[in-house]
Parts: structure tokens; sequence; C-alpha cells
């Protein structure tokens, strides 16, 4: 296993030997029990003997230029070892990003947003480290705020980033738009004539945390090489490689990264953090160095899930059927660019939803602002386009007089249907049969809040255990969505995955071993891997290596895509191993049996077998001592960059649909929600773990219920300072505020997809939030183009 | 940061007088966050762990006196029945683990606007006894215990040993606004408790005002009202128009700011529905005769 001697908590043996199940099985997580017991090491668990504890410096204001910074006090203090700024970057290359590198690794003359690192400190504790900082001195003249599209695209705006020269400047019509993505099809202009019922709708999306429990944390060890081990909770190694080597000024390869134990990511570990932070100041002194980001630092340490305002048009004949669409979804994206491109990207091409529409005219841009920066975060742009597109179908199903269900199944795309961009939707597209299966389902049964004597369990109730209402002024609702999200990577992307599988006999049982770069965030794929190679490779012991950049890149943890590309690269190679194991044999035991040359031959149970089920040799005495190992690239079908101004293009890989009904009492007095059950419907082609694909469903429509009633980053417009960086401001469902989910699956395969399988992770999460505001609008009555919805709102106080 | 281990009551008191501005720590659920946050960064902590009297409470024939350290889980448990109010707040605070830790001493020495057992207080009228060596016990009627946003009526060299709540005599309640439905701090809160044996009504309000207070306006009406109509002998239902007018005094008593949790207007609207529902839910209670108001708990 990687790691030194002295470095505790690094990777958590996750060897599955006493454990079942091939694909299609609900394989029990081997990191389960570890985790609930807490025995599960995370990766600020790490301890490493002579270690430093690092600490960054944030800015206090959002927008301001530094006139100066004055470290000797902090250097002066007892138990520091190193003080860093701006001017003690050792290569040339100063700033990451993901898709721009537009991100300075220290501050450089400007802060841009509240809390961006300035400095950094390496102490022999991490209260001294904390102290040391809060002595350096900064001295800021601050600048105007850009905080919204009115005050990015004045023609006098100040500039956020000043001299551009990235791919997207050319595209834009201001250089405070990051990146903007219209697409047109058909002639919307000329279709609403036809429209016998035109809706318009403003709507605002709020600024959504990741809110993962592990904070940011990682620990890097220098080398004797004059490079670093970094070990470090990402969701992609090999692109933090990327960003993190140039800045230290060392090839890669002396950047060795090992990933630790990740405690939840949903987009918030795709950006660099404390990872080059560490490296700098472990190579500065010598020591290894460990940040660990506190709660309050962990809501300034990563990117949000965008804001957004989303202006919508649809039109529909009398019969029901859309005509047209126009729309504009604008999307913030902070002081820098992060993955604000392919958000763009997302949100233009999905903002129709999962329905035919064949004229649309749309426009998505991303701003560059004062405020913090936004990225990637489940659902990736194709949320904040979901919660609008419903609204308007609830809207528009009722100026035609229909059933919003019913309105829904007749525009409903299916397979064969064209994207806006132009691309056929060419495998199974069950879009009115999830709507069908959640809105079948028998309701929850009225006032279920009702105990003996008339009394109330006010558990049941909007405002739970604060004890607000015995039922006095609750209206029950209920709302219907759907939506439709990309899996993998999009326009033109090449999305690749690489897996290491091994075949050998260790204490007279053939085994298997699969070593990948992908990061276990939580979903699950480690316990997926192990099946799929139970499932090709006949074995029972599957041992998962620690991920690492020792092997090729597995990409991202996002965009649903780990199970489709890293989980087809292991089917990959493990198929790759399987020939060359039936080579071995055919050498070995060819002249013995016919069936060798004839039959198509399996491994299964420690054998290999004909597709008869005839036993050919076992598998240990086959190998004897020879181990069998490859390492191969997998690639899903390829896609295309969205041409600049019309946005047509075969851009995306696959989609994955689901459907919400929510049903919610709301205290219309108060304004408070209680959500009493959230009944999903979702394909996921095949399920490779029942289990972990009903615990994916589940968390994503419970991530979707809390931007509904209750999750939001507040930014002060005045000053572009975060007002609520915590736990008790920033509110996240509890048990108590988490509704029954029951969940109806189904496996619908996609023919150009490893086992026929369907990206699954994201779904949920679009079509929760919508189905959640509508029903609140059926208790209530109001419009609330809002999310979330805040108890003001529904008492218009 | 000093932090001091007395063994006992005498030791606490002789340490907090020698060095006055120790703070006390017993859960340390609301100190120790305001210490993570580097909000402050006290010279000395006083721990009155050792000191095992602080968690022990009894039930005398009129009060029931109930140490500072008592967690909220053991009210909870053991005094539903005298302290109904109380019981109902405690239910509301944070998390489990928290109530397993913290207890109403710590909510009086910190005197946040928004500690959830304040309106609970307030309305079941009780008094805090202080000591210090230098000058022995006091009582401070809760009404004079809030002196300012988060500023009470302690001396420096004085801790907080018990609180003396009045037994509930009539049906009590509490409600806590807060949007999520568990774990949440206070967006504003409202407690009552009938005193049929005064003929009075009390009120709490949380998290409206710089401090704790009382809807002395409110009480002084609806205690006018109930007389004048005979309400306490002949049970009857009390008029819409009585409780509505509770309701619109009790928010203007209120006098909140527009803070992240919530707006002013927003925080006077819901004191006025929770003060018109509790008392229907006690009065209910009171004429029913069913026992003292805690129905509604989980």
């Amino acid at each position: 296993m990687a790691g030194t001697k002295t470095t505790t908590g690094a990777p958590t043996d996750v060897t599955q030997k006493h454990n079942k199940g091939g694909i299609g099985e609900s394989t029990l997580r081997p990191d389960g029990t570890l985790k609930v017991t807490g025995e599960f090491a995370y990766s600020s668990d790490m301890w490493h003997e002579d270690m430093l504890w690092g600490q960054t410096l944030r800015s206090t204001v959002a927008h301001a230029e530094i006139v100066s910074i004055d470290t000797a006090e902090a250097l002066a203090m007892d138990g520091v070892y190193a003080v860093l700024t701006y001017d003690d970057l050792p290569a040339e290359m100063k700033n990451y990003g993901l898709e721009i590198q537009d991100t300075p690794v220290l501050a450089h003359g400007k802060v841009r947003h509240h809390g961006e690192p300035v400095a950094l400190v390496a102490a022999d504790h991490p209260e001294t480290a904390r102290r040391a900082a809060a002595k350096i001195k900064i001295e800021y003249k601050e600048l105007p705020v850009i905080t919204d599209e009115a005050s990015a695209l004045a023609p006098d705006a100040v500039l956020v980033h000043e001299g551009r020269d990235d791919e997207y400047i050319k595209w834009v019509s201001h250089p405070n738009i990051v990146h903007n993505q219209p697409i047109i099809r058909g002639d919307a202009e000329e279709a609403a004539k036809k429209a016998d019922f035109v809706v318009k709708g403003e709507y605002t999306f709020g600024m959504q945390d990741q809110a993962f429990l592990g904070p940011e944390s990682g620990l890097a060890v220098p080398s004797e090489d004059g490079g670093v081990d970094l070990y470090v909770a990402t969701q992609w190694l090999h692109s933090d490689l990327e960003q993190i080597a140039p800045v230290l000024g060392l090839p890669e390869e002396k950047v060795r990264m090992t990933l630790s134990g990740v405690g939840g990511a949903f987009g918030g570990r795709e950006d660099i953090s404390m990872q080059i932070h560490a490296c700098l100041l472990a190579l500065r002194t010598g020591k290894p160095v460990k940040i660990v980001y506190n709660r309050f630092e962990s809501f300034f340490g990563h990117v949000h899930r965008h804001p957004a305002k989303l202006y919508y048009e649809h039109g529909a004949t009398k019969d029901g059927k859309l005509t047209h669409m126009k729309c504009k979804i604008v999307l913030d994206g902070g002081a820098y660019a992060s993955a604000s491109p392919a958000v763009v990207g997302n949100a233009s091409s999905l903002s129709a939803g999962p329905y035919v529409i064949d004229n649309v005219d749309i426009e998505a841009v991303a701003l560059y602002t004062n405020n913090p920066p936004c990225g990637a975060m489940r659902g990736f742009g194709a949320v904040q386009a979901c919660f609008a597109y419903e609204a308007q179908m609830d809207k528009l199903a009722d100026k035609v007089g229909m059933d919003r269900v019913e309105f829904r199944q007749l525009n409903a795309m299916e397979q064969g249907t064209l994207l806006p961009t132009g691309q056929p939707v060419d495998s199974p597209a069950p879009v009115a049969e999830i709507l069908r299966r959640v809105k079948a389902r028998p309701l929850p049964p009225e006032r279920q809040w009702e105990i003996a004597d008339g009394d109330a369990d006010v558990r049941e109730l909007p405002g739970g255990l604060s004890n607000t209402t015995h039922g006095e002024g609750v209206v029950r609702g209920v709302g219907y969505a759907v939506g439709i999200k990309n899996v993998g990577f999009s326009e033109g992307f090449d999305d690749y995955s690489t897996a290491k599988v091994r075949m050998e006999v260790i204490n007279g049982e053939a085994v298997a071993t699969v070593h990948t770069a992908m990061a276990e965030v939580g979903q699950g794929g480690i316990t997926v891997h192990a099946q799929i190679a139970r499932t090709e490779l006949g074995v029972q012991q599957v041992t998962i290596h620690p991920a690492d950049t020792q092997v090729g890149s597995a990409g991202s943890t996002s965009a649903s895509r780990q199970t489709y590309v890293t989980g087809g690269a292991v089917k990959n190679s493990c198929e790759l191993v399987r020939e060359k194991v039936l080579e071995i044999g055919r050498r070995k035991y060819g002249s013995y049996h016919p069936a060798w040359a004839t039959a198509e031959l399996l491994l299964e149970g420690g054998k290999v077998v004909t597709d008869g089920g005839e036993a050919l040799a076992d598998l240990a005495e086959l190998l004897e001592d020879e181990t069998v190992e490859i390492e191969a690239e997998w690639r899903h079908r390829p896609t295309v960059a969205f041409d600049k101004r019309t946005g047509q293009g075969n851009g995306h890989v696959q989609y994955s649909f689901a459907a919400h009904r929510a049903v919610v009492e709301v205290d219309t007095e108060l304004g408070l929600v209680k959500v009493i059950e959230l009944a999903t419907a979702q394909d996921v082609g095949k399920a490779l773990n029942p289990l972990s694909v009903v615990g994916q469903i589940q968390g994503g429509t419970t991530q979707g219920l809390g931007v509904a009633v209750m999750e939001e980053i507040v930014v002060d417009p005045k000053t572009a300072k975060v007002r609520n960086p915590s736990f008790t401001d920033y509110l996240i469902p509890t048990i108590l505020d988490t509704p029954t989910i029951p969940v109806d699956v189904l496996e619908l395969a996609d023919p150009n997809a490893p086992y026929g399988l369907r990206g699954m992770g994201e779904a949920p999460t679009l079509s929760s939030t919508p189905a959640v505001l509508a029903a609140i609008r059926n208790a209530t009555g109001l419009e609330l183009n809002k999310t979330p919805v805040r108890p003001e709102h529904l008492t218009g106080t | 940061m000093d932090f001091l281990r007395p063994a006992s009551w005498e030791e606490a008191l002789a340490a907090k007088a020698e060095h006055p501005t120790a703070v006390p720590i017993a859960g340390g659920t609301d100190v120790m966050v305001e210490i993570n946050f580097d909000h402050r960064r006290p010279e000395y902590l006083l721990d009155l762990n050792r000191v095992t009297e602080l968690q022990d409470w009894h039930v005398g024939a009129e009060t029931v006196q109930l140490g500072a350290s008592v967690p909220y889980t053991k009210i909870m448990e053991n005094l539903r029945a005298e302290l109904p109010g109380l019981a109902l707040a405690s239910h509301t605070v944070a998390s489990p683990q928290i109530r397993n830790r913290g207890g109403v001493g710590g909510n009086l020495g910190t005197a946040s606007p928004a500690g959830d057992a304040h309106p609970a207080l307030l309305a079941a009228d009780c008094e805090v006894e202080v000591e210090s060596q230098a000058r022995g016990t006091r009582l401070i009627p809760i009404d004079a215990f809030y002196t300012g946003v988060k500023r009470n009526a302690l001396e420096p060299d004085e801790l907080i040993k018990s609180v003396h709540i009045k037994k509930a005599d009539g049906p009590q309640q509490y409600s806590k606004v807060g949007t999520r439905n568990a774990m949440v701090i206070a967006v504003c809160a409202f407690g009552i408790a009938l005193h049929p044996e005064t003929r009075t009504v009390r009120t709490g309000i949380g998290s409206a005002a710089p401090t704790p207070i009382r809807a002395k306006a409110a009480e002084e009406f609806l205690n006018a009202a109930l007389e004048e109509g005979g309400f306490w002998d002949n049970g009857k239902i009390i008029t819409p128009s009585v409780a509505k007018q509770f309701a619109e005094l009790c928010s203007g008593a209120a006098n909140p700011i527009d803070d992240v949790r919530g707006t002013a207007n927003y925080r006077k609207h819901a004191v006025g529905i929770m003060a018109r529902r509790t008392l229907g839910w006690t009065w209910e209670s009171y004429r029913s005769g069913k026992g003292r108001g805690a129905e509604g708990a989980a």
C-alpha cells in the first residue's frame, strides 16, 4: 500500500475478500461499516511524524487592490516555519484553473472575491498557524464590486479580469462574460405566431453549497528527489496533477498523488483547494504539511452551484402541443471561471428539458463578478434550467386547460427526438412512462400527523419539533416535475478512463486486483468495480488498489460518469485479461478438449467454462505462478463541440431521466414547509448495484429538496461578502426534513453503454426541486419564482 | 488561555473571585463554538464540570430548583410535568448530542436573545440564583436578568448556580420558528404559561428584540379580558377577537431586526401567529382539564 510507515490515515484498506456478488446484485460497500463505526480514515485524519500545519489567510473584502503585505510579525513568531505570498511562488506559472487558468495560487496585487487566498503559513501547531496568519498585515484599497448582470455588463463596468486571452473571449460581447452559448433551431419567432397560448416567466435560483461533510484536507510530504507525495481528498487526481505540477515548477512524475478518504464531493472537489498550498509549504520547509479547513473556511474553499436568473417564454397550441421556446439563462460564475464554460454548455443544451420543441431560441451566459466563484455541483447547469422550464410547463398546462402531467406526457421526448442542438436521442427516453409511474402511486393519507385523541405528532407537521402548529393553517399540495441530464463530459472532450486489472493465484485461489485512479467520493464505485471484476473474471476475491497517479487517468468522479466510463474501462481491461488467460489455457490444455478451440469460453466460479456450462480448467491450476496484468484506456463514443453561433452538434454522450411527485404540507400562516413524500421514478439502463442506485436517487432527491426550501449561500449585494458561512445559518435537510422517498427504478438498456447502464447520480437532483416548488405553489396559490422558498415569500412579509 | 478546574462550588467561587474575566464553561456547546470561531479568546476558562451539584435538581412544593448544568435531555425526561414549557423548549434545542451537554445555565450566561430556554423561563416565572465569594447568594428575578444584547445582571465575580422555576400550575406551551424542521437556531420563539392560581398569563418572546422579553401589554390585556369574561371560572372558549387582540399585542411587543435568518416583518408576524396558536392550545388544555399542556410534544 502506498504511503510511508508514519503516515496513518492514508488510504483505508478496502480489499473485498469476503464480499460477494457480480453486477446486478446489491453487494454491500466495503467502506460502509468502517464509515458508520468511525474507523474509516478520512483525509483530515492523516498524520505524519514531524508534520507542520498549514493555514491560509484569506481576503476580508471582495474586490480590492493589495497595497501592501507585511509578514514580518507572523514570521517572527515561535513555531512558525514559513510564510508565503505571491512573491514566493517558485515557477513561472502562478495560476491554475479547470478550463481557464485564471485563478492565482495566491492573490497578486488584487483580490477578486471574499475569501480569496492571499498568504500561507506553516507552523508546528494549527493554532499557532492561525494566530500567525492573523498577524499578517494586508492593506487593501477597495474597488467597486460587480455583483449581478447589470453591474457586470454596464459599458463602464470595472473588469473582473483585464487582458483576457482565453479561448472564449472572442465569442463574448463583454469581457465580464466568461462564456456564452446560443442555440438556434427552427424559427421560434415564426412558430410563436402559431401559439394559442404563450407564457413568460422570470426565475431566480439561489447559490447552493455542496456541503460535503468532510472539509477540504490533505497532507503533502516532501521527498528526497525534490518532489512531493500528496495525499488528498479530490474528485480527479490527474486533473489536479496537471494544475499542481506547473505551479510547483516540477515535472508531473515528481508529484505523486494518492487519494485519501473523501467525505463527499458533489462537484465541490473538482477544483483545486489546499493541494498546491500544502505542496508549496512542504517544499519550502522540507517537512510534511497538513492542511485541514474548518467549516467556515470550507465555505470559501470551494466553488458553489451557480446562482441563476432565467427568462423563459413557451408557447402551445390549444390542443396542447408546444410550439416554441425562447430563453436566456444568466449564470453568476463569480470571480474565477472554474467550470463555468461547461456549465453554460449544459444549461443551454438542456434548457428545453425532456420535451419535443422544434423551434428554439436559447442563450446561456456565465458572468464574471466579485461574488464567490461558482462551478461544478451535482446537476451542473441542468438543475437551474429544470427549475425554470418545469415551472413554465405547469403555467402553460394551466393556460391550455390540461392536466399538468398529461400536458408533459403529450410533449415528452422519446427515442429519436432531436435536442435543441440537433442531436438525436438515440436510446430509450421513457419520459412519459416515469411521469405515469409517479402519478400512479397512491397519495399519502390526508392529515397524516393525527394520532390518538386528536393530538398531533409534530414531527409530521411543518415546523417539526419546534412545535409551531398542530394542524392550524396547514394545507397540502402536490407537484410534478421531470428532467433530463447528460451523462459524461460533453462537447468534444476526450473523456476516457484507464483501468489496470491483474489476475494471479494467491493461496491456491485465483484473485483479481483492480487499480484505477477513480476517486471514490462516496458514490460506491469501488463496490461496483469489484462486482464487474467478479462477473468478468469469475473470481471472488477482488482487491481494489488505492487510487493514485501511478496508473492512467480515470477522469473525474462527476457528470454521473464513473460507473459508465471507469466501470467501462474496468470491464474492458477484465475482458483483455480474460483473453490472455484463455490464451494461456489454450496453450496448456487446448489439445485435451476441442471446446478450447470451438466454444465461447467464460470465467465463472474460479473456472474456465464453456457457454454450455462445461468446466474446462481451474483458473488457479491454469495460471499457476503466472500473473496476467493489463492497463488499458477506454473511451465512450466521441462527441463534438457545439457550434459557437448556432449551438448545433452532437455534443452529448448519454442522457438520464428522472421524475418526481412531491407531496407537501405548508403552514400557510407561518410559511413553513414539510415535504412528506417525494416519489421518484428513474431509468438507470441497468442497475449494477440496485441498493446503491436507490441510495443515490434518495440522496440526490434530498439535495434537490434542500435547495427548494432552505439551502442558500447569501451574499450581500452591496459588499459581495458571504453572510452565512456556517452550518448554523446555511441549513441542509435533517432526517426530519427528509420525506419518504419511494423509488421506482426502470432498466431500459442503452445499447451503446457497458451493460446498458445509464449514469444516474445527478438526474434525481434536477426534478426534485421543481416538484417541491410546484407542490408549494399548489398548496398556496402563490407564484414563487425563486428558490429556495423562504417563510417571507410564503407570508408576504 | 488557562483552564481552571475547581473541584467544588466553593473553589469555583474562589477562582471566579480571583479571575473575574474567567469564562465559565459546563457543556461547552456555546462557549466552545465562540472559541472555535475565534470570536472570543478568554484569558481563563472556568470548568464547572467537577461541581456535581450543578447537575442536580430538586422538586419543591412551589418551585423546581434546577442546577445550572442540568442538561436539556434530563429536563425533557424528568421534568415534563413540573416544567412543561421548558421541556418543550428543551426539545427544540439543537441535536440530541447538544441536548446531552447543554443546560439552562449556559443559555442564561450567554443571554443571547436566541437562547431557546428564555421564553419558557420568562413565561413560567423564575429567579436565577447567583453567588459570589464576597457577597454570597442572591436571587435575580428573571424579569431583571436580561440587561442588553448578550448581557445579563451578573457581577463579574458571580456564577450562576441554579434557577428556581415556579412549578406549572396550569398549561404551558412553547413554539419556535426556524427554517428547518429540527436542529435550527430560532428565527423567533414564543412561550406562554397559564397561571390559574393567580389568574394570570405570562409570556416570553425570543429572537425578536435585543433581549428576551415578555409581552407585558398583551399579558395585561388578556388578564383583564379573562377576568372580565369570567373565563377562568366558566372555562369558555376565548372569544376570537380577544385572541386576535392578544396576538397583535404580542406581535407589537417584538422589536426585531432584519438578518440572514429572517426579516423583522416576518418575525413580528410569526410572533403573532405563535401567540394566537399557543394561547389556543393552553386554553383548550385548561378548560378541558387535559393535564398541563405538553401535548404535541414528540
